[in-house]
């Protein structure tokens, strides 16, 4: 059977309470939270920590990568080698970006699902806007990927799907900008209102069901009222229309088809028909039969009703690069080393650490010379990213450089060996304490002369309630 | 195969030291003028009777140029020397070798550092190219780590901690206002100290050492030779060195409450100098008090408090300036200011004013004749350091 083997949604720590920003700038207050990617997440970092929970449930191994979003790293470098690395993807994976552009996601699913191989789809996205703006009120922040392929412990089986497209001029924002331009949206509502809906009666066919076999739909878009001729279409059916996590997430682009996707999925008894309907210039959708397995987790739904809504709207603004913060009076980190960062990509994306074959003693990072007993070139590869730690003493750096002071930092003790001081993140300093158990996640540290350059960090283990 | 040290083979004849300030006005050069003169001139030699130089700086220039061109040295040898921090110290321990070595008759140790025209406040390392992995706390974050493990270790009430360290510092500010060299020369009490805010872990800018322009340097003969340039020359005892090999920053066992390289140098200097019982044996000790924890900790890694007693002697007073043992009577990095390349050979110029008694008379410590004098300057950071211990003496065995 070919379907869904694993999927996984990530939704970062921070929330913005949307009254913060009605607070602030005044107008009508904001209802809700919203996700906020940390000041060293992006769209990357997003989908390689919801790929990382995607792949844990399943020994599958992909045979492609696709990456979307639409607030890519780079322009003209790809960013899907770099969640390659940090996935430790094996070398004859094929590993692209979907885009940019919104509709690339449920393209790249729709490619995954009609191709005979193993394929992981990633996306990620970091919406916002100039202060004030819908994108930023109604946009959310999310990774979200899923795994899909032949196996007979698939997580929902693949029954159709369909696809719809005609050129419109809806939202648009050129590279670098901030702002994303709309027409009225009366326009783009109508135009996506049909789309939807060829899409759908497509995918109906495809599956060769009526709509009345379907149990719940999530009916995705940049507009929140673009699906609703489709969402009472559906309703009328007898088909539950799910609620997008507009009240607490937002819409988080590239990734919010993924994200529903994964969150049905979760949801899902054994037999259950679930569908999702993704407008984003043009249209597709995708229905799926749940076979009661559930993926990996941590589940969406747990992931809301974790994180901290306590985040001041000046310091999102600042972590967007809305307002403008004065840095501490240090040097700014220099740009990484391309071939240094090459020779050690194991280390640096995939944090893998090496062991001593005879002693078993642990290096982070990885060496050639034993600290104990001093053997050399006798190590074994040893992957630590999904191995958590105890913080065995920390500190709180006011005087160091950060995109957003202070640095916490702490001494990491890995369960089962090993330790690394290592800086700690989606934490204030005042709730650190020796004996803390951390997890490690893939994260931006900063980026100079145009360099994004990624490591990990820790942070406190089990977040969103898994 | 062993350490044996030169102990008694060489002598230092000739100090000289700036001021250590801001020095907006001086350059490097300047300052590398300023030092050799003055310590020419306590040797009563010309620049030529120098058979071979050489220069400790970190990060102030690179290469036997840095110090031959604004010196205008005629066919000397000069070289340049950096480990960290204890570049200084470092510069100095070759110069000692050479001359041991019978490879020359006179060699010249010069350290200098020009930190202050960086832009920034505080250090700032040469970026050298890296794969992005590198840790950017702060030196005073990371020796910040030492607070709490010695507290919790030892059983000691955090804020019971947060004096003592604020008395180590208000001891070398209470040594340094007595020192017309020192950067900073102001008294500073325990309260006031207590009261400045954090900014790396529990450590406020009245932990951390000064930030100073400055310049140092040193002549060395052989022994048989030092009283033709002085009637008080000061004898090398023993010199030892320990680079770290970052083990600590591997293994989960390191607690953040010892630096094993300077424990490590410690002992291989006792051993050189013949010294069972530093604690009664010395007259002072010049250590490395980059931030205030370090020189807590140091006092048990230099054996001269038990471990987990450091604490309660900075409280009794054991290393005041008329204490059992004094401690940074100059005023340390902390209230003397540190830059980095003439650290190590500053400590060195207190010793020499203290063992010949030429101190001022208001910081001139009760002890020197037991006629020992330790210097400890180290680089890095808890867990991946340098260290130098020298030993120096009044008078050979």
């Amino acid at each position: 059977m070919r379907g869904i083997i694993g999927a996984g949604g990530y939704l970062p720590h921070w929330r913005l309470q949307r009254s913060s920003v009605s607070a602030v700038l005044g107008g009508a207050p904001g209802k809700g939270t919203r996700t906020v990617a940390s000041y060293d997440e992006d769209a990357l970092t997003m989908a390689v920590e919801a790929a990382r929970r995607t792949l844990r449930g399943t020994d599958a191994v992909p045979a492609a990568l696709w990456f979307a979003t639409t607030s890519p790293t780079y322009v003209e470098k790809t960013s899907a080698p770099i969640a390659h690395a940090a996935l430790r993807l094996p070398g004859d994976v094929a590993a692209a970006d979907a885009g940019p552009g919104l509709r690339g996601a449920a393209m790249a699913l729709r490619a995954a699902l009609r191709s005979t191989e193993t394929v992981l789809v990633a996306a990620g996205d970091v919406r916002t806007g100039p202060a004030g703006s819908p994108d930023e009120r109604d946009g959310g922040d999310a990774g979200a990927a899923v795994l899909v392929g032949e196996s007979d412990a698939l997580v929902g089986e693949f029954l159709g799907s369909g696809s719809a497209t005609r050129e419109f001029l809806d939202r648009w924002r050129a590279p670098g900008e901030l702002r994303t331009h709309g027409w009225e949206e009366r326009f783009g509502e109508q135009r996506y209102a049909a789309l939807a809906s060829a899409a759908w009666e497509s995918a109906l066919a495809d599956a060769g069901l009526d709509a009345a076999q379907v149990q719940r739909v999530a009916v995705v878009g940049p507009q929140a009222r673009a699906g609703a001729g489709l969402s009472k279409q559906l309703g009328a059916a007898g088909v539950e229309v799910v609620d997008t996590l507009a009240a607490t997430v937002g819409f988080t682009g590239a990734a919010h088809g993924l994200l529903l996707l994964t969150h049905l999925l979760e949801q899902a008894e054994a037999g259950q028909v679930v569908a999702l309907v993704s407008m984003a210039d043009g249209a597709d959708a995708f229905i799926f039969r749940a076979t009661g397995r559930r993926p990996a987790g941590p589940a969406v739904a747990d992931q809301l009703g974790g994180g901290d809504d306590s985040l001041a709207y000046a310091k999102y603004l600042a972590w967007r690069g809305v307002l403008p913060m004065n840095p501490p009076n240090r040097p700014e980190p220099a740009r990484m080393s391309a071939s240094a960062a090459e020779r050690r990509l194991d280390w640096k994306y995939g944090f893998v650490g090496s062991k001593d074959h005879e002693s078993g003693a642990l290096h982070l990072p990885p060496a050639r010379v034993s600290f104990v007993g001093g053997n050399v070139d006798d190590m074994d590869a040893a992957p630590m990213a999904d191995t958590t730690a105890t913080v065995a003493t920390f500190t709180v750096d006011s005087l160091a450089y950060s995109p957003s002071p202070p640095v916490v930092f702490a001494v990491c003790d890995f369960d089962g060996g090993g330790r690394l001081p290592v800086e700690l993140t989606d934490v204030r300093a005042d709730q650190v304490s020796i004996g803390m158990q951390v997890e490690m996640t893939f994260r931006r540290l900063n980026t100079a002369d145009g360099i994004a350059n990624y490591f990990w960090k820790a942070r406190p283990a089990a977040q969103g309630g898994a | 195969m062993g350490s044996h040290g030169i102990k008694d083979r060489v002598a230092i004849v000739g100090m000289g030291c700036t001021q250590f300030r801001e020095h907006w006005d001086k350059g490097a050069d300047d300052l590398m003028v300023e030092a050799v003169q003055e310590t020419l001139a306590s040797a009563g030699v010309a620049k030529d009777d120098i058979d071979a130089w050489w220069l400790g700086t970190a990060q102030s220039g690179m290469s036997g140029v840095t110090l031959a061109a604004p010196l205008k040295l005629q066919g000397k040898p000069v070289t340049r020397v950096e480990n960290y921090c204890a570049t200084g110290s470092e510069a100095l321990r070759q110069a000692c070798y050479a001359v041991a070595s019978g490879a020359y008759d006179m060699a010249a140790a010069v350290g200098v550092e020009k930190v202050k025209d960086s832009g920034y406040q505080g250090l700032n390392a040469f970026p050298i190219p890296h794969d992005g992995t590198q840790r950017s706390l702060t030196a005073a974050a990371m020796f910040s780590l030492v607070a709490p493990a010695y507290a919790e270790r030892y059983g000691v009430d955090p804020g019971e901690l947060r004096r003592t360290l604020a008395r180590i510092a208000s001891k070398n500010h209470a040594n340094g206002a007595k020192n017309p060299r020192a950067q900073f020369r102001r008294e500073m009490d325990v309260d006031a100290i207590c009261k400045m805010p954090a900014v790396a872990g529990m450590l406020s800018v009245f932990d951390c050492a000064g930030v100073a322009d400055g310049a140092a340097a040193a002549i060395v003969v052989r022994a048989e030779d030092a009283y033709k340039y002085t009637d008080r020359p000061i004898f090398v005892k023993a010199l030892s060195f320990v680079a770290g090999n970052g083990a600590g920053l591997l293994d989960p066992e390191f607690d953040y409450t010892h630096f094993d390289e300077c424990e490590a140098a410690a002992k291989d200097a006792y051993h050189q100098a013949g010294i069972t019982d530093p604690r009664r044996e010395l007259a002072m000790a010049e250590v490395h008090d980059c931030f205030t924890p370090t020189e807590l900790v140091l006092m048990e890694d230099l054996g001269f408090s038990a471990r987990g007693q450091a604490w309660q002697d900075c409280e009794a007073g054991v290393f005041d300036l008329h204490g059992d043992l004094p401690v940074n009577t100059d005023g340390g990095l902390k209230s003397f200011g540190h830059p980095v390349g003439a650290s190590g050979l500053r400590m060195l110029f207190e010793c020499w004013l203290q063992l010949r008694k030429e101190a001022p008379e208001e910081r001139q410590i009760a002890t020197a004749d037991r006629g020992l004098a330790l210097t400890h300057n180290l680089g890095g950071y808890p867990g991946e350091m340098v260290s130098f211990v020298g030993i120096w003496g009044s008078g050979t065995d």
